[in-house]
């Protein structure tokens, strides 16, 4: 290990000197380097999330990802958390049901847009109205990346895609007004450039019951930026920096991404709500009275 | 990839040495795919991409004036690759 690491800046130094990276721990560490290109933003948002995680202080053993099919689906192995890697676009049901069996649980969800808002669409809404206690981390970078850059539900009018070479011409979503209307008690927007803020906002999702939506927007240096003639990952970074606009609490159906254009960042959406489980349970109290004996699921997972 | 920007810093910039280093970064090569985040966005600007390769073929960053670095892990929290982190080396630990 000492071979393949430099230490600069400590002439006198070793290795010995200077502590472990801080997110080794929370890494898989025989699986780097990851697959993800070079100049692609997801590792930094994993980077971001391990570092909310270490200093949200929560016990890792009752943490779970849960990721999808895609370029961000392989988070959960890379990852050395339990962590579920699922069937396309079934991240959310996966991770209802690990909240419902056992309602001690962090459970987050972590997947592309293509996974989550596409094929998943319709459990991502529902999930929402139904205030399930999930986390879900969206990377938004406006293509498939895996299957080769066609077009998602996220890709801005007039981008090129390998599905549309004369351009977009249809609406795409704009994910913070579609989880707030669905019912999201959380829901920040930030891009792979906020790093901190990004930290902190993944730290206050943790901690926030119910259904809390974080979309990063993040580039795709190998698919959206090629076929659109937009440089590399940086070149893509830089515009974050340039365009994006911080704006708390604004209102959400003003926060459309255009091609190239600005992007509205922030905390848009913290209210409260009751979850689902308190709605069972307060239900099931109602009808069944004394037959009812709290949430019967975690009883039985209890043993 | 953007540019190594190798003789850039002009002598004024440049702290007087007898400042001590406050911090210190740790790379590990094999790990680096050359996107040149840290060395954009380091507040101090003391990181460069290096003449050698790594195994893989690319460049890592080194620091250009370890004198400047003040350990705010900045770098750290951008890498992609979880391939380089900075440490203060007045407490001897990550920010």
């Amino acid at each position: 290990m000492s071979e393949e690491q430099m230490i600069a800046g400590t002439p006198e130094g070793g290795a010995e000197c200077l502590p472990p990276n801080p997110v080794e721990g929370f890494l898989r560490s025989e699986r780097m380097p990851h697959i993800w290109c070079p100049g692609c933003g997801i590792g930094t948002t994993v980077n971001c999330f391990a570092r909310a995680l270490l200093q949200s202080k929560l016990d890792l053993n009752k943490v779970a990802v849960v990721s999808g099919i895609g370029c961000t689906g392989r988070v959960a192995g890379y990852v050395n958390l339990d962590s579920f890697h699922t069937t396309h676009g079934r991240a959310i049901p996966f991770a209802t049901g690990m909240k419902l069996a056992n309602p001690d649980l962090t459970v987050v969800v972590y997947s592309g847009d293509g996974d989550l808002i596409s094929i998943g669409g319709n459990h991502f809404i529902h999930a929402a109205r139904r205030n399930v206690d999930l986390k879900i981390i969206c990377i938004n970078n406006f293509t498939y990346g895996m299957t080769g850059g066609q077009l998602a539900p996220t890709t801005p009018v007039t981008a090129i895609s390998s599905t549309t070479p004369y351009g977009c011409y249809e609406q795409p979503f704009n994910l913070p007004n579609l989880a707030e209307s669905a019912g999201a008690v959380y829901v920040a927007r930030w891009t792979t450039y906020h790093v901190r803020q990004l930290t902190h906002s993944i730290g206050e999702a943790l901690r926030k019951k119910g259904f809390s939506f974080i979309e990063i927007v993040s580039q795709c240096p190998t698919l959206y930026e090629r076929r659109n003639k937009l440089g590399d990952g940086l070149d893509m970074m830089e515009y974050f920096k340039e365009s994006s606009v911080v704006k708390h609490g604004a209102a959400t159906k003003e926060a459309g991404i255009g091609f190239q254009g600005p992007i509205t960042v922030g905390k848009f959406v913290d209210i409260e709500r009751p979850t689902f489980l308190d709605l069972m349970d307060k239900q099931m109290t109602r009808t069944l009275d004394a037959h009812y004996t709290g949430s019967v699921v975690e009883d039985h997972v209890r043993g | 990839m953007s540019e190594p920007s190798v003789n850039e810093a002009k002598p004024s910039q440049v702290p007087p040495p007898a400042r001590k280093a406050r911090g210190a970064i740790h790379v590990t090569r094999n790990r680096c795919k050359g996107c040149g985040f840290c060395i954009a966005f380091c507040p101090p600007k003391v990181l460069e991409f290096s003449e050698e390769f790594s195994e893989q073929g690319y460049h890592f960053p080194r620091l250009k004036n370890p004198d400047g670095c003040t350990g705010c892990d900045l770098c750290g929290l951008y890498c992609p690759d979880f391939a380089i982190y900075g440490v203060m080396q007045k407490y001897g630990k990550k920010q």
